[in-house]
């Protein structure tokens, strides 16, 4: 396609930084503008293409990742202050050899990936439920996932797929 | 039986690990960044734009502005083309405009080497305006005197059409009628899309390639060709898997204006990704209709005559036009069929945004004057309302006349049945019967029709190619689209059901590429499962009797004798496996004497058509002094013929259902009446539904096998959100004994109306 990027920013106003961190438990370190989001160092210089923008504002959640276990819309996020956390993505569930994770596989049993493009998001924010360890009543865990917004699903079937996994991993039986 | 099985999706592990490419993924990070000028001024023209600061910027490498781009007018809307030029869509679309016709019309691009450099050029560009009064609304718009919005519309009348049957006039003096009157408005609202629209060109060859998260890749390549007067097979159109659509990507979008940019800076890729902002503001919505209805009602509960006038609020460019609003008038005497009946509807031209496809296309709309009025009747009348619709709901046996669609059984009973059953209808009703205090509930319903495709309105074709592998599996590509709803799933089930083999060989090829994909116009009119279906299993069935005649050669055994089975060519008579399908692909391709690929491709056409039904039933629970609809229980029934995916069917339901209560309670956008401007175009300002505004969303099916469809199967897609909004209108009106003739019921509108009504 086409030429080599160049870099057009005017000498005086370049600001790059190193950024040391932990994504997906490997060390990386890149060089970014100061001015880019989380989700641009991720999609961009990590190819962590599962983050997903769909505002850019922190409105819609699709770019979640976890932050030193925490949930963060990465686009209202700086990539600097990604500084020395660890960072997960949804790429980082799956286990080395493509093995799905108990999120994963709900999700996928019980339909709730459509277009599928906020489902990485939402699968984040459910580990970082999930691994809390607590047992959340319906109202609280639909309050927990209320920062993703989906237009295929109605939420119904995420909604299943969290809360089946909760379930399952807290060894206690979901009646239906 | 492989038609009927809720088997995964056939894209879910990919999906479910991020590993799926959507167009930005795809896209190479030296690409070209557009950033486009938006008009700050609602209705007017550009009368120049100073691109001289613009282009010092470092970064900037062109400018294009509405005086470069070529005066070739061309139509955007996701139509099939007609060879008739009285059905062709209006072209009423340049790349770049100079006449601005919504606040933030496209009048200039900045083609950068980054994101911030295209955006500071926007910044630099300095546009000198004549400012023109603008109209928001359609019924103003028609009025003498109101700004003329295109010079070829002087009363801003896109298109104006009508039905006529019996004697409206003479059946109203029958004596003893019963007049019931009223004004149902809906909202403009948007499709909210998790992706963005985007898109990028570049070269390749002299050619022009296009890769953009688009429903209709067909149909972009006809009108990248139109808008830029290149020959059509000059162009090449790749559509990877899209974040949503909903009838927005049913639309040319900015693919035009990205194939024309990359010819202006030497095939270079060049990148147009919306903002969130730019996909409320200038992709497209729902048009905002307001339908006025008239019935006379014989005390005996049935209709005499009855009457309607639409209002299409078409916003600046004519899209998919009139036949939004005309899906919604064709449908009115159909539902409750009447003997002197009298329609008219209007597409009007006004400043607002450009509306287009969205959701069950007009049916929305349509659904909610049409059951709003039929529960209004009901109330005036002293009617039961299951018992009156059941009285006046289109019989078992009924043909409509144009479409030659038909009801086949006795379906509306049993989705009422159903959906009555699950929500304790009856017990509810009573229980909620003349409720005090400042906490009411209610219970309401709906039903829906819903025609699958669009002939004979227009031209229903579908291609479809299958190659038989080597090893006996099978490539299967469609020129319709997976667009999140589950297409390729459904293909793939149809594929294997037909050749008789196991769902696991079927390899469906889910990017459409202009350049390989068989034709097709892809997703829209609910219709893929139909038309698409019909494609499919043409091609499968002459597939499979190449195959049995190329294992005469080997078996020698008849073909008629023969049959696929599980992978294996069995004879029949007797039930034995004569050879496996994968010895049988690898001999045909690899025999020394006769090698035979075995491939088939089919142009298979449609000229039928299915009526889809459903209903909704509503449980709500009115706050009246906080002016809030809390929903307490919802369902939808549907009767969309056989469920090739059951599990699948019922997500569809749901996300229909979801975008219904957006539509009933929250959504809207807003207009600043002084300037005309969109004040919500975020996801934050505009109310769509969360998490957290959902009760359980229960969906059940009848299965009434559909006798046109080569699997059984009808309309499911855009039906759900049909009958959403009245039934909860309707439970509202039963807790309150309020009328919400105007969406959404949120809480501004339940105060204004409960004020007038002297609740609060």
């Amino acid at each position: 396609m086409a030429n080599e990027k160049v870099n057009v920013i005017p000498e005086e106003e370049r600001q790059y930084k190193l950024v040391r961190c932990t994504i997906n438990g490997k060390k990386r370190q890149t060089m970014v503008d100061v001015r880019a989001s989380l989700t641009d160092m991720l999609r961009n210089d990590y190819s962590l293409t599962s983050v997903k923008k769909g505002c850019e504002v922190g409105e819609c959640g699709a770019c979640t990742v976890l932050i030193d276990g925490e949930a963060f819309d990465s686009c209202i996020y700086l990539a600097i202050w990604a500084d020395g956390k660890e960072i997960v993505t949804l790429e980082g569930l799956a286990g080395p050899d493509g093995e799905l994770s108990d999120i994963q596989k709900a999700f996928i049993e019980e339909s709730a990936i459509q277009c599928g493009f906020c489902s990485p998001g939402f699968m984040v924010s459910a580990k970082e439920i999930l691994d809390s360890g607590v047992l959340y009543t319906d109202d609280e865990l639909k309050k927990l996932l209320s920062g993703h917004l989906c237009r295929c699903t109605g939420y119904e079937n995420i909604f299943r797929a969290v809360k089946k996994t909760m379930y399952a991993r807290l060894g206690k039986k979901l009646e239906e | 039986m492989l038609i009927g099985k809720s088997l995964p999706r056939v894209d879910a592990y990919d999906k479910a690990t991020g590993r799926t490419k959507y167009t930005d993924d795809l896209c190479g990070k030296d690409a070209l960044i557009v950033k486009i000028m938006h008009a700050e001024i609602t209705h007017g023209f550009v009368k120049s734009i100073d691109t001289s600061e613009a282009e010092k910027i470092p970064g900037v490498v062109k400018v294009v502005t509405c005086f470069d781009v070529p005066d070739l007018p061309f139509p955007t809307a996701g139509h099939p083309w007609s060879t008739d030029p009285s059905h062709q869509d209006i072209a009423d679309r340049h790349l770049l405009t100079k006449h601005v016709r919504l606040y933030g019309d496209d009048i200039a691009a900045v083609i950068a080497e980054d994101e911030v450099s295209a955006m500071r050029g926007v910044r630099a560009l300095k546009a000198e305006y004549e400012e023109l009064p603008f109209v928001l609304d359609a019924r103003e718009a028609m009025k003498e005197g109101a700004p003329v919005i295109h010079e070829e519309f002087p009363d801003n009348v896109l298109k104006h059409t009508s039905i006529r049957k019996g004697n409206y006039e003479e059946a109203i003096k029958e004596p003893g009628l019963v007049k019931v009157e009223g004004w149902y408005d809906t909202p403009t609202v948007q499709h909210c899309h998790i992706e963005n629209h985007i898109c990028y060109a570049y070269e390749e060859n002299g050619r022009i390639v296009v890769v953009s998260s688009t429903q209709i890749p067909h149909i972009v390549r006809r009108v990248c060709g139109q808008a830029l007067g290149v020959e059509w097979g000059k162009i090449r159109v790749i559509k990877p898997y899209i974040g949503g659509g909903f009838g927005n990507k049913q639309d040319v979008l900015y693919e035009p204006l990205c194939a024309y940019l990359t010819t202006q800076v030497g095939g270079r890729c060049v990148k147009i990704d919306n903002t969130r902002e730019e996909t409320f503001n200038n992709t497209r919505v729902r048009h905002a209709i307001l339908s006025h209805i008239i019935s006379w009602v014989r005390p005996d509960g049935t209709f005499a005559a009855r009457k309607v006038e639409m209002f299409s609020n078409q916003g600046a460019y004519a899209s998919h036009g009139h036949s939004i609003v005309a899906k919604g008038m064709g449908a009115f005497p159909q539902l409750y069929p009447c003997e002197n009946v009298e329609a008219d509807s209007y597409t009007v031209y006004t400043n607002r945004q450009t509306a287009g496809a969205m959701r069950s296309y007009g049916m929305a709309q349509a659904g909610f004057g049409v059951e709003s009025h039929t529960d209004d009747i009901c109330r005036k009348m002293g009617f039961d309302p299951i018992a009156f619709r059941k009285q006046n709901l289109m019989p078992v046996g009924y043909v409509d006349a144009f479409s030659k669609n038909e009801l086949y059984a006795d379906t509306f009973n049993q989705v009422m049945e159903k959906g009555m059953a699950y929500i304790d209808y009856e017990r509810k009703r009573k229980e909620y019967a003349n409720q005090t205090g400042d906490i009411r509930r209610g219970i309401g319903m709906a039903v829906l029709w819903y025609n699958t495709a669009v002939w004979p309105i227009s031209l229903e074709t579908a291609g479809c190619r299958m190659v038989l592998n080597q090893d006996g599996s099978v490539q299967v590509q469609v020129g319709d689209t997976e667009i999140g709803q589950g297409a390729d799933t459904a293909f793939s089930q149809m594929t294997a059901e037909t050749l008789g083999i196991s769902f696991e060989k079927v390899h469906v090829v889910s990017c459409q590429d202009t350049d390989i994909t068989p034709f097709g116009t892809g997703a829209y009119a609910s219709r893929q499962t139909y038309v698409a279906g019909m494609a499919i299993r043409d091609c499968a069935e002459q597939l499979k009797e190449k195959i049995l005649r190329k294992a005469y050669e080997y078996t020698r055994m008849q073909p008629y004798l023969c049959d696929i089975i599980d992978d294996n060519i069995v004879r029949v008579t007797d039930g034995r496996v004569l050879m496996s399908l994968a010895s049988l692909a690898e001999h045909s391709v690899y025999d020394l004497d006769r090698s035979n690929h075995l491939t088939m491709e089919v142009t298979t056409q449609t000229k039928s058509n299915a009526y889809s039904f459903g209903c909704c039933f509503a449980e709500v629970e009115v706050d009246i002094p906080m002016c809030k609809v809390k929903l307490l229980n919802i369902i939808n029934v549907h009767d969309c013929g056989r469920l090739i995916n059951p599990a699948l069917a019922e997500a569809q339901v749901h996300g229909g259902m979801s975008m219904g209560i957006g539509y009933a309670l929250s959504e809207k956008m807003l207009y600043d009446p002084k300037s005309g401007r969109l004040l919500n175009n975020n996801l934050l300002d505009y109310k769509l539904s969360t998490f957290m505004d959902h009760p359980h969303l229960e969906a059940q099916f009848v299965e009434n096998p559909e006798p046109t469809s080569a699997y059984g199967t009808k309309a499911l897609g855009e039906p759900p959100v049909v009958p959403v909004a009245p039934a909860i209108r309707n439970a509202v009106l039963m807790a309150t004994g309020v009328a919400f003739d105007e969406l959404p019921m949120n809480p501004h509108n339940l105060f204004r109306r409960f004020r007038e009504e002297g609740l609060i």
